[in-house]
């Protein structure tokens, strides 16, 4: 075990692929010689060389695409999104490309591709560059989305996913990057398509993934000196979603609360609370809730950024609400 | 049936009213495919209208010889990405018609097991690396493929190369532009062909393209650009392989332009009311099957028995094709999730609708 950031986990399990998989190559915009907006890939240009860590001109539907060919070949393109809002302009060879070939062409080929990005606000950069858009690629057939909470979770997921023979969207979140955490060391393969209980508890289930997991930590950690059990499960992945995992958690506690970072109408939460009240019905004593950003374009200002976002004393709010309203006593 | 690839010093004899090197082998060859290419695309239509073809259905004809020039100058090592107006170009790279035509019906036999349809035509033994049914969706990921070479090998008169076939309304795009940009900065041995049939759906090229010449529009990435007539098999076959081999041998991407006419709508169900009966009557008359056909005619390459044989060979490849395709099972609903994923995941979403989501 060694305590590192999530940056620096992404960054030794791209370096670790590269060395391990001739196949294995970086794409994306200022990747190289600028080393990544948010220096994940720092120093691979010159380890690896520019085929391996491949810069390329502004153009996501172009080298998205070019990477879903490279993959139908054989090849193992990583790509850089230098954020979520920027794959729009790629979504037509995410969605209608990649996600479809392998089923589309009857299993002749497959796209081993992986798309790296970040999403989240609260760093200012207001509308157009803080959202959320996860759920979009979690909706489409096709496709896998992990999002990763933890440097751990960073390596596992990454390994994985850049191993896998289908794309996978890998989630990660601007206030993550610095985030630290003990990663174990040497070989370290996460499974797509699990959620973790990363803290048991008996009295609520809070359902979280990337940023809203750690915040869910804070508070369930919290809670326990006031006497409250939280549980908290992390997705891990989008898609495929581990309703099991959530269901039983549930069945356990008889509550539960989402935490999102995403907008609340369709968000991922929607989907959670449907999972819910179909896997766990009888169990639940009181309606699931969800905290999720307030729907609108993220302001720039402060005050107005800080107001849409969930955060911690939200969802301690919410689950004060949920307690109360079967009269938990505390 | 095969495209041919080359031809060998056997071949070589003069044949009148050709340029030297032609074999009358060669030549009938050609024939035979697009004579194959027009019975099955003119079948189609009536197996659509026959609703034993569903969804879209966007034919050849017209194109033949466009078509069957590309085919003859893509080497079995190459790759092929197409638009959606595929047939004839799976069938002239060598996929049987029977699974074409049954991929067409939706069978388990087609092609893509029936999961693709018309528009989704793919080989991978062929290297036919799919048809694509959004408009010039097919052009950013054949440069990938094209990048995928670079790291296999390098230039050389006997590498690997893709060629990428797309609309003429597909040069309006943004993925267009931005794929023959990343092609020609990365020196991707790729060769794009505009198949310029006149018109995107309704509309005609001037009223498309400000830069109506569409070869023209690869100077913005300093691309070799050349227009050759579509309805001359010869013409087109030698521009491609020209272009071919220049992505070859000196990973110089190309752009080529191949004009000709769409003798019909832009699908079956399109009747063209937008076409004046005029202009209508006018393009019969470009018909490039009944010119090649008169052309080895008047050269002495076929007599009148020989051609009439080949076009009844076609329709009998076509009358297999279409009783392989009648007589194939249709996929089972138990196979729906059967290529969901590459990779096997657990909790994958396999609920057919009013399935529970998670189990009691």
């Amino acid at each position: 075990m060694t305590e590192i950031s999530y940056r620096q986990a992404l960054h030794d399990t791209l370096r670790s692929e590269l060395l391990r998989d001739e196949s294995v190559f970086l794409i994306g915009e200022e990747i190289g010689v600028f080393e990544g907006s948010y220096k994940i890939t720092a120093g691979l240009l010159t380890e690896f060389g520019p085929t391996r860590v491949r810069d390329t001109p502004i153009c996501e539907e172009g080298f998205v695409g070019a990477a879903v060919g490279a993959a139908m070949l054989g090849m193992r393109p990583v790509v850089e999104i230098m954020t979520i809002n920027f794959s729009l302009l790629a979504i037509d060879q995410i969605v209608n490309h990649g996600a479809k070939m392998h089923a589309m062409f009857g299993g002749q080929v497959s796209v081993p591709m992986v798309i790296r990005t970040p999403g989240g606000g609260g760093q200012q950069l207001a509308a157009t560059h803080s959202q959320n858009l996860e759920v979009w690629y979690a909706h489409v057939p096709g496709m896998k989305v992990v999002a990763p909470a933890t440097p751990a979770d960073a390596k596992a997921l990454l390994t994985a996913a850049i191993r896998d023979d289908d794309p996978v969207l890998v989630l990660e979140n601007l206030a993550l990057y610095n985030t630290k955490g003990e990663v174990p060391d040497g070989e370290l393969v996460g499974e797509i398509g699990r959620a973790a209980v990363v803290k048991p508890g008996t009295d609520l289930t809070v359902i979280a993934y990337s940023r809203a997991t750690v915040i869910a930590l804070d508070v369930a950690r919290q809670l326990e000196a006031d006497g409250v059990s939280v549980e908290v499960v992390d997705l891990r992945s989008l898609r495929p979603l581990d309703r099991e995992t959530i269901c039983a958690s549930v069945r356990k506690t008889s509550r539960a609360v989402v935490l999102e970072d995403d907008w609340l109408s369709y968000g991922v939460g929607a989907e959670i609370a449907a999972t819910v009240q179909e896997g766990a019905f009888d169990y639940l004593d009181a309606p699931v809730r969800r905290v999720a950003a307030a729907e609108v374009p993220l302001p720039y200002a402060k005050p107005l950024e800080l107001a849409a976002l969930p955060d911690a004393a939200d969802l301690v709010k919410v689950i004060g609400e949920v307690l109360d309203a079967t009269r938990f006593a505390r | 049936m095969q495209a041919q690839h080359g031809t060998t010093s056997a071949d070589r004899q003069q044949v009148d009213g050709f340029p030297p090197g032609e074999s009358a082998q060669t030549l009938r060859g050609y024939y035979r495919q697009m004579s194959l290419v027009r019975a099955f695309e003119l079948r189609a239509s009536e197996m659509y209208q026959r609703a034993k073809v569903g969804g879209y259905c966007h034919l050849n004809l017209g194109e033949e010889a466009t078509v069957v020039g590309l085919m003859a100058a893509l080497a079995p090592r190459d790759y092929l990405f197409t638009s959606y107006r595929d047939h004839g170009y799976a069938l002239a790279r060598g996929l049987e018609a029977g699974p074409v035509m049954a991929e067409l019906f939706g069978k388990s036999t087609g092609v893509s097991s029936g999961r693709g349809g018309s528009m989704h035509l793919f080989d991978t033994g062929r290297r036919m690396l799919g048809g694509y049914g959004i408009v010039g969706g097919q052009i950013p990921p054949a440069t990938g493929a094209a990048l995928a070479l670079t790291y296999r090998g390098g230039p050389g008169p006997e590498a690997e190369a893709v060629m990428c076939l797309l609309g003429d309304g597909a040069t309006n795009i943004g993925a267009f532009h931005e794929s023959l940009n990343l092609a020609a900065l990365w020196r991707l041995p790729i060769v794009y062909v505009i198949v310029n049939n006149g018109m995107g759906m309704g509309t005609p090229v001037d009223k498309a393209s400000a830069e109506p010449d569409l070869y023209k529009r690869g100077c913005s990435y300093r691309m070799a650009g050349e227009r050759v007539d579509g309805d001359d098999v010869l013409a087109v076959r030698d521009a491609a392989r020209a272009a071919l081999d220049r992505a070859r041998t000196e990973r110089r991407p190309g752009l080529l332009e191949a004009v000709s006419y769409r003798l019909r709508g832009h699908s079956v169900v399109d009747p063209a009311r937008y076409r004046s009966k005029e202009e209508t009557e006018r393009l019969r008359t470009l018909d490039p099957v009944p010119a090649f056909r008169l052309r080895l005619l008047e050269t002495g390459i076929l007599d009148e028995d020989e051609a009439r044989r080949i076009d009844e060979q076609a329709e009998e490849v076509v009358d297999a094709a279409v009783a392989f395709a009648d007589g194939s099972p249709d996929p089972h609903p138990g196979q729906l999730f059967e290529h969901a994923y590459a990779t096997p995941v657990p909790n994958a979403p396999y609920q057919l609708p009013g399935d529970p989501v998670v189990a009691s």
